[in-house]
C-alpha cells in the first residue's frame, strides 16, 4: 500500500483548485461606488462627447471621481466614496434633464484580465446591499373583464353587419356574456354566426319570457391566454417604469401564474419607486356631448381640480395613452405645469379626424386611474377582506379646439410638477393590461445591508478560526490538513457562487457558516475511520487507506440526503431561503469534492509512499 | 481516545431514553396545541417596520405617538439594540406607511435623525401560501428521504430515520412554541437543514450497524447496536460539536434577523445527536431489526470502491 497519487490526478485537482482560485479572485476587489447614465430612447444615446462634457463638469464643480467609462451606450463613472457619488449624481441628472437615466450603481473593480474570461464577483442579495423587493399580483377578473367589453362591442358590430337585430348584449357579473333577441330564429341564426366567428365562445341558448337568449362563455384555454397576455404585458410597462426610474440592475420577473416579482437593489427613494410601479393612471380623450346628445350616448365626470364642476362627455374615446408616442414633463408660459405629447401614426390620424370635424366643440382631457379598496364581507357565516377595484375618472382639462390637431400637442390642468412628471413617465413607459397590486413588499436600508454584511462576515470569520483551531488542537498534522482542505473547501464555493452569478444574501452566509461545521464530518470521519483501524493493528498505509474508502459510502449517502433536503428547500423557498439553499447545496458539492479528493491528496503527498511506524493522529 | 476498544452499553437505559423521548414529544406537541407557533409576518401576513434611533428609544412614547398618528393597534419594540425598533401593524398595504411612520416619528426627536432601515408588508393571502408550501416542502423531504433510504438500505431503517427526524423536528417546533419564539422563514429554512444535518448523523450511525450486522455474525442486535454506537461515538460528537461551534458564533455575532436561524439550528443539531444515538437505534430495536433484513448483502461497497 502506497498512498500515492498518479501525477495526473495531483494536477487535476492543483487545476480545479487553481481555476477555483481565479474565479474566486474577483471578490476580493471592493466595488467602487458610481454613477451610471444612459439615454431614455434612440435619439439620446450616451456617448463620448456627453461623457468627456460631464467629465468637465465633474471638474468644474470639484468632484473628485476615479474613472469615467462609455460600454455599450451607457456610461459610468467611478467615485471614491459614496458623498462624492451622490453629489454627482444630483449634479448630473440637473444637467442631463429627463432623456437621460441617471441611476446610482456599485460597480465591480474586476480586472480586466479577470472579466475577460468572464469572472466577477457574487451578486449580493437585497438584504446585504439594501433595496426594494416588491410581490405583485395581477389582477386576472379585470383582464378578462377588460376584454369581456372588448368582445361586447365586437359582437354588437358583428351583429349589425349581418343585420341580426338583437335586443341587448350584456357582460354579466357572472363573467358570461348575454345577447337577447326577440325571436328564436334570429337567435339561432346569430348563434352559428358567433360561433363560426369566435370559435373560443362556449354557447348555451335559454327561451325565457323576456327573450331569447344565447349565453357565451370563454373556454379555459381562451381565459388562459388573455390571464397570460396581461401577466406579459404588464411585465414589459413594468420594465419600462423601472428602466424609467434609473435602477441600475433591476430585476422584474413573473413569478407563477399571475405574479410578478419587482427587485431595485440600492434605490434612494423608495416611496418614488412604489408610486410609479403600482400605478394605472391613464388617460382618453373625449369630445365634449353635444347639447342634443342622447343620454345614451354620454357620460358625466367631474373636474378633478374643482370640485362640484362636471361635464358631460361622449361616451366614444377619440384616443387613450396607449396611443402615446412620447411625452414630457415642462413649465407653460404661466410656469403651470403641464406634459407635452407625441402621439404614434395612428393616433394622430385617429385625433386630427375626429378634431378636423369638431372644430369650436371642446375636447376633454380624461384621468383615469384604477384603484382598489379592501372591503369586509361576509361569506357563510364568516366575515372575509375583499379587495375591490373601482376606476376614478376625473376631466384634468376641457379646452375649445381651435384647428385640427396632429400628432403633438400639451395637455394643462394637472396639480404639480411632481403629477406632470410622473403622467409624463406614466405615458411614456405604457399603461399597464390590467390592474396589480401589492402582495408583498421588502425594503431593507442601505445602512442596515452594511450592516448585515459585517455580521455576517464576522460570524463566518470566527466560526470559521474556532474550527481551524478545534481540528489542529485534536487531529494535529492532519487536523493540518483537513483545515487546508476546509480553507480551499471556502474559496471553491466562493468560486462556484461566482460562476453561476448566485446571489448572496444573509441566510446564504448562514448557509456558508454551516457549510463550514459540516464540511469538517467527512473529515472526521474518514480520520476516525483511520484511528480505528490503527487500533485494530492495521499498518499505517494500510489503515489510511481502509479510512478513506470505508468512510466513502457513509459520506456519500449522508450527503445526498442533506443534498435532497437542500433541493427541495431550492424548489420551495423564495428569495433568502433560496439563498440558504444555494449555498448550502454548493456548500456540500464542493466539500464532499475537498474533503474526500484534496484531503487524501494532501495525506498522500505528507505521509504516502514510505514506510511509517506511527501516525500524527 | 483510549488505547483499548470501549463499548458502551447505550442500548441499556433505552427504556428511560424512550420514556425522556416521549415525553419530551408530548410536551412539545401540547405546547403547540395550546400555544401553538407564533408566525412572523411571513407567515401571517401583515407590516413591518424597523427604525434606527441614534440614541436609546422610548418605546412608550413610541406608542403614544404611533397611536396620535392614527396606529392604535400596533407592537413596539426594540430588536437587537436599544437604538434600533421594530413596529409591527396590521394588514393593510400602504406603500408610504414605511415614509410616514418615520415622519411622524422624527418629529417627536428633533435631537436626533432617524432612519428607516427595514419596511416589509406581506399580503395575508402569500403568508398562506408560505404556510402551506412550508409544511409541504418539509412532508416532501421527509418522503424522499424515506424513499432514498428505503433504497440504500431496507424499509426497516428507513422507518426509523424518518421517524428519528420527525422526533428532531416536532422537538424543535415544541422549542419554539414554549419560548414562543418568533418562527419566521428563515427559521423554517433552518428546520429543513436539521432534517438534513440529523439524517446525516443518522446515516452515519446505520451505515455501521449495517456493516457490523454483516461483520458480527454472533452477537445479538443489542451488542451491535452497542458496538455501532460506541465506534461512531467520537465521530458523531466531533462533527456536532463543531458544528455547534459555528452556530454559536452565527447566534452571538450574526444579529437579530438570523438569531431565530440560529436557535433553530443549535436545538435541532442537539437534538439530532441524542436521536441518531438513542432514537434512530431503538427504533430499529422496536421494529426488530434482523440481520436476515441486510440478506443479500447490497452491492454498492464494490461501486462506492471505483470512485477516486
Amino acid at each position: 500500500m502506497l498512498n500515492r497519487y498518479p501525477l495526473w490526478k495531483n494536477l487535476l485537482i492543483l487545476l480545479v483548485l487553481v481555476i477555483a482560485g481565479i474565479y474566486a479572485a474577483p471578490n476580493l476587489y471592493p466595488e467602487d461606488y458610481a454613477v451610471q447614465v444612459s439615454g431614455t430612447r434612440e435619439a439620446y444615446t450616451v456617448d463620448s462627447a456627453l461623457m468627456s462634457r460631464l467629465e468637465q463638469d465633474l471638474e468644474k464643480a470639484g468632484v473628485a471621481y476615479k474613472a469615467a467609462e462609455l460600454n455599450d451606450g451607457t456610461g459610468l463613472i467611478r467615485f471614491a466614496d459614496g458623498d462624492a457619488q451622490l453629489r454627482a449624481k444630483d449634479m448630473i441628472a440637473d444637467e442631463l434633464g429627463g432623456n437621460y437615466v441617471v441611476a446610482l450603481n456599485l460597480a465591480p473593480t474586476t480586472p480586466e484580465w479577470l472579466s475577460d474570461i468572464g469572472a466577477g464577483p457574487m451578486k449580493l442579495g437585497l438584504d446585504l446591499r439594501g433595496g426594494v423587493h416588491f410581490l405583485l399580483e395581477v389582477d386576472m377578473a379585470q383582464a378578462v373583464g377588460q376584454r369581456l367589453d372588448v368582445y361586447v362591442s365586437d359582437i354588437k358590430g358583428q351583429l349589425r353587419d349581418e343585420r341580426l337585430r338583437y335586443r341587448q348584449v350584456e357582460h354579466l357579473d357572472d363573467g358570461r356574456l348575454s345577447v337577447r333577441f326577440a325571436d328564436a330564429e334570429t337567435r339561432d341564426q346569430a348563434e352559428d354566426l358567433l360561433r363560426g366567428n369566435f370559435p373560443e365562445f362556449l354557447t348555451e341558448t335559454d327561451d325565457t319570457e323576456e327573450g331569447n337568449f344565447v349565453y357565451i362563455n370563454l373556454s379555459e384555454q381562451t381565459i388562459r391566454e388573455i390571464e397570460d397576455y396581461a401577466v406579459k404585458q404588464n411585465l414589459t410597462t413594468l420594465r419600462n417604469r423601472v428602466n424609467e426610474l434609473g435602477v441600475a440592475e433591476p430585476l422584474v420577473q413573473r413569478q407563477g401564474r399571475n405574479r410578478i416579482v419587482v427587485q431595485l437593489p440600492g434605490i434612494q427613494d423608495a416611496a418614488a419607486a412604489k408610486r410609479i410601479i403600482g400605478k394605472t393612471a391613464n388617460l382618453e380623450f373625449r369630445l365634449e356631448a353635444k347639447p342634443d346628445e342622447s343620454r345614451a350616448n354620454t357620460e358625466v365626470y367631474p373636474f378633478r381640480t374643482t370640485p362640484g364642476r362636471t361635464a358631460e362627455l361622449e361616451r366614444d374615446i377619440i384616443i387613450t395613452g396607449s396611443n402615446v408616442a412620447n411625452a414630457q414633463a415642462s413649465f407653460d408660459e404661466n410656469g403651470q405645469p403641464q406634459v407635452n405629447i407625441t402621439l404614434d401614426g395612428k393616433g394622430g390620424q385617429m385625433m386630427s379626424r375626429v378634431t378636423r370635424n369638431a372644430i369650436q366643440r371642446r375636447m376633454a382631457v380624461l384621468f383615469v386611474e384604477h384603484k382598489s379598496r379592501m372591503v369586509e364581507q361576509r361569506v357563510d357565516g364568516e366575515t372575509v377582506e375583499k379587495r375591490v377595484p373601482y376606476t376614478e375618472k376625473g376631466i384634468i382639462s376641457l379646452a375649445t379646439i381651435q384647428s385640427t390637431l396632429g400628432n403633438s400637442f400639451r395637455i394643462t390642468g394637472l396639480e404639480s410638477s411632481q403629477e406632470s412628471s410622473e403622467l409624463a413617465l406614466l405615458l411614456r413607459a405604457g399603461a399597464l393590461a390590467a390592474p396589480i397590486y401589492f402582495v408583498e413588499e421588502r425594503t431593507v436600508g442601505p445602512s442596515m445591508g452594511a450592516e448585515n454584511i459585517k455580521m455576517g462576515v464576522t460570524s463566518v470569520q470566527i466560526g470559521f478560526a474556532l474550527v481551524l483551531a478545534f481540528m489542529l488542537l485534536y487531529y494535529r498534522v492532519f487536523g493540518l490538513l483537513a483545515n487546508v482542505a476546509l480553507t480551499l473547501n471556502l474559496v471553491l464555493l466562493v468560486a462556484v457562487m461566482s460562476i453561476l452569478s448566485a446571489t448572496l444574501t444573509l441566510p446564504g452566509i448562514a448557509g456558508i457558516v454551516l457549510t463550514v461545521g459540516m464540511a469538517v464530518d467527512a473529515n472526521v470521519l474518514i480520520f476516525e475511520r483511520i484511528k480505528e483501524e490503527l487500533k485494530n493493528g492495521m499498518p499505517v498505509q494500510s489503515a489510511i487507506n481502509a479510512g478513506f474508502s470505508r468512510a466513502h459510502t457513509t459520506i456519500l449517502d449522508a450527503n445526498i440526503t442533506t443534498l435532497l433536503a437542500a433541493v427541495i428547500l431550492f424548489a420551495m423557498g423564495t428569495g433568502p431561503v433560496k439563498g440558504f439553499a444555494v449555498t448550502l447545496s454548493v456548500g456540500i458539492l464542493t466539500s464532499m469534492f475537498t474533503a474526500i479528493l484534496v484531503t487524501r491528496a494532501l495525506v498522500n503527498l505528507a505521509y504516502g509512499g514510505r514506510t511509517l511506524k506511527k501516525l500524527g493522529l | 481516545m483510549s488505547k483499548t476498544k470501549k463499548i458502551y452499553n447505550f442500548m441499556g437505559p433505552r427504556k428511560i431514553m424512550a420514556a425522556f423521548s416521549i415525553i419530551l414529544l408530548l410536551v412539545s406537541i401540547g405546547s403547540l396545541a395550546v400555544n401553538g407557533l407564533k408566525f412572523g409576518l411571513d407567515f401571517t401576513g401583515g407590516s413591518l417596520v424597523e427604525i434606527g434611533y441614534q440614541q436609546p428609544a422610548d418605546l412608550g412614547k413610541i406608542r403614544q405617538s404611533m397611536e396620535n398618528a392614527g396606529y392604535p393597534d400596533v407592537t413596539v419594540q426594540t430588536f437587537g439594540a436599544a437604538t434600533d425598533v421594530l413596529i409591527r401593524l396590521g394588514e393593510t398595504h400602504d406603500p408610504k406607511l414605511g415614509d410616514t411612520i418615520l415622519a411622524s416619528l422624527q418629529a417627536d426627536e428633533p435631537d436626533q435623525t432617524l432612519e428607516l432601515r427595514r419596511n416589509e408588508f406581506v399580503g395575508s393571502q402569500v403568508g398562506e401560501e408560505l404556510r402551506e408550501q412550508g409544511g409541504l416542502g418539509m412532508l416532501l423531504a421527509l418522503a424522499m428521504i424515506m424513499l432514498y433510504l428505503a433504497f440504500r438500505f431496507q424499509l426497516k431503517f428507513s422507518i426509523g430515520a424518518v421517524l428519528a427526524l420527525v422526533h428532531d423536528v416536532i422537538i424543535v417546533l415544541g422549542l419554539f412554541s414554549i419560548l414562543q419564539l418568533e418562527f419566521d422563514l428563515t427559521v423554517l429554512a433552518a428546520i429543513l437543514a436539521v432534517i438534513g444535518y440529523s439524517l446525516n448523523d443518522t446515516i452515519v450511525v446505520y451505515d455501521r450497524i449495517r456493516e457490523n450486522f454483516r461483520i458480527m455474525r454472533t452477537e445479538t442486535p443489542v451488542e451491535v447496536m452497542n458496538s455501532s454506537l460506541s465506534q461512531t461515538l467520537s465521530r458523531t460528537l466531533m462533527t456536532s460539536f463543531t458544528t455547534l461551534l459555528v452556530l454559536m458564533a452565527l447566534a452571538i455575532f450574526g444579529g437579530t434577523t438570523i438569531f431565530g436561524f440560529a436557535v433553530a439550528l443549535l436545538a435541532g443539531i442537539g437534538i439530532g445527536t441524542y436521536s441518531s444515538i438513542y432514537v434512530a437505534a431503538n427504533l430499529l430495536l422496536l421494529l426488530k431489526v434482523q440481520r436476515e433484513d441486510l440478506i443479500p448483502p447490497p452491492k454498492e461497497e464494490t461501486e462506492v470502491d471505483d470512485m477516486p
